[in-house]
């Protein structure tokens, strides 16, 4: 259980899966192969300023202050219709906009979960987990690590991009779990990482030693290769800050070494000031669009081995509120991104949007449960049977929204 | 085994270390010895402060010494030697009211100064909250959202820095060891409704008193605090609106384990007895002539008879007539005396101190203490420190990271006065065991292996190297400006050569010869296995 896997399975493993890494993932992951990312916007973001429903009368009636303008064809910014009924956000027009145009996004809008007590502590925790909504929910056990241990028996490398490791991961593997939002140098040079490890030699820690330091050295290898990549190409690494600067290193980890990763981006909760074309939300949809932009440029080739999806514990009130904001609602919109996807489509089960059709005269239903979306999606990419998947996703039917 | 180690003189072995090392180290040490010379100055030395010659302690007085502290510092060591096992333990079990040197005592008192009630604490928060609903302007509405935001994170640094301070300092080491044990037991997650400001409260009134006392008072007093009502709901739960999570968790989770013996319907039953403990920091309501007598109030703590269901209730196979809080009173009596309870108490004490298969002889032995003594924490503790197989017991325990930090920051700055504690929650939360931090209301695990992954481990070298150089933002004052000390730590000092060089492994003291520079030789020590394990 906590003994990561000897060099033998690992082996063992590679022989049979052509892949090799220990459950924290040192050795390098091989050229090819799926690689998912789960993009967390934490705090709600408010999907019907992001995929905006401009058919909907009801959309401009209701939010007054907040309405984005219907698209205009002749116009080179503002929203951008991606069919009749939905367009983009300005905000991501220039970057998750070319990726719908090459057909490598796509949206489901309806989407979300069961859970109506509209918390972000419980929404949160009851999407990362994964579980049947009905009966006790086991906290130890999180949805990715039940996909990572269907895959290969958790020998597949994956990592949580994050300070703590996210609910999602809990499970039985020993999953790493290194922000980059801030990066240091590698704090130990070759003689004190050797050192180190003979100090542990024969211990029952050697393992977890080994590889730590090794994560260690390997993630500061990386960053300081991209470094000088970047400098080389007349790129100034100050240019580039926030969530882009953390998607270009995720995206170089998960290049070379990695082919589970988690991360997640909090901001999202706008109950004041939320903006419309421009403001706060416009702000934060910026950098993710940039951010995932650049995400997929440095993957390069494996781009096309790579799926992203960007999802919210819940949708916001369909209808502005009295401080320019929105609050918290229910069904939200699912962005699914990668090089080689059935994209530039909305998928899903949809319905019109007008005042009658609101759920409890607020929010958006959740027509598109996420269980059965994200099931049906890593079916897709690894061709789980539908008992692996009910391993991940017990007691759901996975719905193949034809997005692989 | 490791060979006797060879007589010294001054406790320095001179082939270990590269020559200016090993003469800084002298200077060192000569420094230490001079300093605890004039610590003997002060008005009340300790008697083993006066006289004690350089000797080495027995492994197993190290180990047990380790275990029952925050790991060791030249204090806890001096108390032990001058009282000796049985007494020490007596004065752990039974500490004074606080026992902090001075310096940290004036901060603490400083934190300590003019606490509110809970009652006060949430009806000002109550009434700004209105104030800032009221606002018209968006900016300024942003703006004092943020501001009380902000008093929030304040409130619940107060509590954590607090904890920190006593849990470095105090020479009551064993009941600063309890009650983080007890807050973890019990605990909250600070980002739940008002937690943040109610912590300090919860770890002061409800945890510390009882932390060496009884368990049924220790419940009782988790069970009445508004942090514990609002983090589990019970503060929702009133007759025809039952909410059954605290209900659930008070049997699972506090007092009889998930496999206690209760079923889904003792848990409904306890619910309806919890209806109607509540919360209310406002004025009484109006009742019923026959309610007033049964109306509770302590500061937020309110037990309303309106809320309450009082019907007959069948909880573990007994009757319990409707009769108001009294009720409450009686199914926690009944639960803590459950013998699940004796059992899972005395397994999770035996897993936290010894470690993550606790033998079951000794889970035994400290399941009777607790029941025979009706719960007495201290009695129970006793039990268990002085079992011959908590001293026979030496696989080692991987320490949690608080046990870590504390230990390394113990060890690192023996006595020396840190005056920002921001780094070592940045520690914790670094290692993933934040205070007030854990989301779910299990705690977070008492098992060693649960922390033990290659992040965890990376983690720690790097906070060993970041106390081994002299970390000078510890020094620094709370708003991170002028640091009042700087300087790397002399770890290499007498209580080292006492306590811990003698015990150390090969592959150690091989690590430690090849340190460049005393700072390199303090990362290593800090990295350790002895560091790691208790």
């Amino acid at each position: 259980m906590s003994n990561p896997l000897t060099r033998r399975d690992c082996l063992r493993a590679a022989a049979a899966l052509a892949l090799c890494g220990m459950s924290g993932g040192l050795y390098a992951a091989p050229v090819s192969g799926p690689r998912f990312l789960l993009v967390f916007l934490r705090g709600g973001y408010d999907a019907t300023n992001t995929l905006i429903p401009y058919s909907s009368g009801f959309y401009y009636e209701a939010r007054p202050n907040l309405a984005i303008a219907r698209p205009d064809a002749a116009l080179s910014s503002g929203a951008l219709a991606l069919d009749g009924d939905w367009a983009l956000a300005p905000a991501l027009r220039d970057s998750i906009g070319g990726l719908w145009q090459a057909r490598q996004a796509a949206f489901v809008p309806f989407a979300g979960t069961p859970d109506l007590s509209r918390s972000h502590f419980e929404t949160q925790d009851s999407i990362e987990l994964g579980q049947p909504a009905d009966g006790a929910h086991d906290f130890r056990s999180g949805f990715l690590a039940r996909l990572h241990q269907t895959l290969s028996g958790g020998s597949l490398p994956a990592i949580a991009f994050t300070d703590a490791l996210p609910l999602s991961f809990a499970g039985p593997g020993e999953i790493p779990n290194l922000s980059l939002k801030n990066v240091g140098k590698p704090p130990f040079d070759e003689r004190q990482v050797r050192i180190l490890s003979e100090m542990y030699a024969g211990h029952a820690l050697e393992p977890a030693v080994t590889s730590g330091l090794e994560l260690r050295r390997q993630v500061a290898q990386t960053m300081e290769s991209l470094t000088q990549e970047m400098k080389a190409s007349g790129r100034d690494a100050l240019s580039i800050k926030g969530f882009e600067l953390e998607a270009e290193r995720i995206a170089r980890l998960m290049r070379d070494s990695y082919r589970l990763g988690f991360v997640d981006i909090g901001g999202w909760d706008t109950h004041v000031n939320e903006g419309g074309a421009t403001g706060q939300l416009a702000t934060n949809l910026t950098g993710l669009g940039r951010g995932l932009t650049l995400f997929a440029q440095s993957l390069g080739p494996e781009w096309k081995n790579t799926v992203v999806v960007v999802l919210s514990e819940f949708g916001r009130t369909f209808r502005e509120n009295g401080n320019r904001g929105t609050d918290h609602g229910h069904g939200t919109a699912y962005w699914v991104l990668g090089g080689a996807i059935n994209g530039g489509r909305i998928a899903g089960r949809q319905q019109p949007l007008e005042r009658a059709d609101l759920f409890q005269d607020r929010d958006y239903p959740v027509l598109n449960d996420y269980r059965s979306l994200l099931g049906g999606l890593f079916a897709g990419m690894w061709g789980l049977s539908a008992a692996q998947t009910a391993q991940v996703f017990p007691q759901s039917e996975a719905a193949d929204l034809r997005l692989i | 085994m490791q060979k006797a180690p060879t007589p010294r003189t001054n406790g320095l072995n001179r082939q270990r270390l590269p020559a200016p090392f090993c003469c800084a180290l002298v200077l060192a040490l000569a420094a230490t010895l001079a300093l605890l010379a004039c610590s003997t100055q002060a008005p009340q030395p300790g008697p083993a402060e006066r006289a004690a010659p350089l000797t080495t302690l027995k492994r197993q007085d190290a180990a047990w010494l380790e275990r029952v502290d925050f790991g060791l510092d030249t204090r806890s060591l001096n108390d032990y030697r001058g009282s000796g096992r049985a007494r020490y333990l007596d004065e752990q079990l039974h500490p004074p009211q606080d026992s902090l040197p001075p310096a940290i005592a004036s901060q603490v008192a400083l934190l300590e100064s003019a606490p509110q009630d809970t009652a006060q604490i949430l009806k000002s928060l109550q009434e700004r909250r209105r104030a800032l609903e009221a606002l018209a302007d968006p900016e300024a509405k942003d703006a004092a959202r943020k501001a009380l935001n902000e008093e929030g994170n304040q409130a619940e640094y107060r509590a954590v820095r607090l904890q920190l301070l006593r849990a470095v300092y105090s020479s009551s080491q064993l009941r600063e060891q309890m009650v983080w044990f007890w807050l973890n037991h019990f605990s909250l997650y600070q980002y739940k409704a008002d937690v943040r400001w109610l912590a300090a409260d919860y770890e002061a009134q409800a945890i510390r008193p009882h932390a060496l006392g009884r368990f049924r008072d220790l419940v009782l007093a988790t069970l009445e605090h508004p942090a514990m009502l609002q983090y589990l709901d019970n503060a929702q739960n009133a007759a025809g609106h039952v909410n059954e999570n605290y209900a659930r968790e008070l049997m699972e989770l506090h007092t009889l384990g998930v496999a206690g013996g209760y079923s889904q319907a003792d848990v409904q039953q306890l619910a309806r007895i919890l209806t109607g403990v509540g919360i209310n920091a406002g004025a009484a309501p109006r009742l019923k002539p026959e309610w007033q007598a049964l109306y509770l109030r302590r500061g937020a703590f309110e037990f309303n008879p309106a809320r309450h269901d009082f019907g007959p209730k069948m909880l573990l196979g007994q009757k319990i007539e409707g009769k108001g809080f009294a009720e409450v009173e009686q199914a926690v009596t009944l639960i803590v005396r459950e013998n699940a309870c004796a059992q899972f108490i005395a397994r999770e004490l035996v897993t936290y101190y010894v470690g993550d298969s606790p033998p079951p002889a000794l889970v035994a032995a400290v399941a009777a203490s607790f029941r025979r003594s009706d719960g007495d924490i201290a009695v129970t503790l006793r039990t268990l420190f002085l079992a011959p197989e908590f001293s026979a017991q030496r696989t080692a325990k991987f320490k949690d990271p608080m046990r870590y930090v504390i230990s390394a920051v113990r060890l690192a700055y023996d006595g020396r006065t840190i005056s920002n504690t921001h780094p070592l929650i940045e520690w914790l939360n670094a290692l993933g065991e934040a205070p007030f931090g854990r989301q779910t209301p299990d705690g977070y695990p008492l098992t060693g292996t649960a922390w033990e992954s290659p992040g965890q481990m990376s983690r720690r070298f790097e906070i060993a190297r970041a106390i081994g150089n002299g970390n000078v933002h510890l020094f620094e004052a709370e708003d991170g400006s002028g640091a009042a000390v700087t300087g790397f730590p002399q770890l290499s000092n007498r209580l080292y050569y006492e306590a811990i060089e003698p015990f150390l492994a090969a592959s150690t003291r091989s690590a430690l010869t090849q340190a460049n520079s005393p700072q390199e030789w303090n990362t290593f020590m800090l990295a350790s296995p002895e560091m790691n394990y208790e």
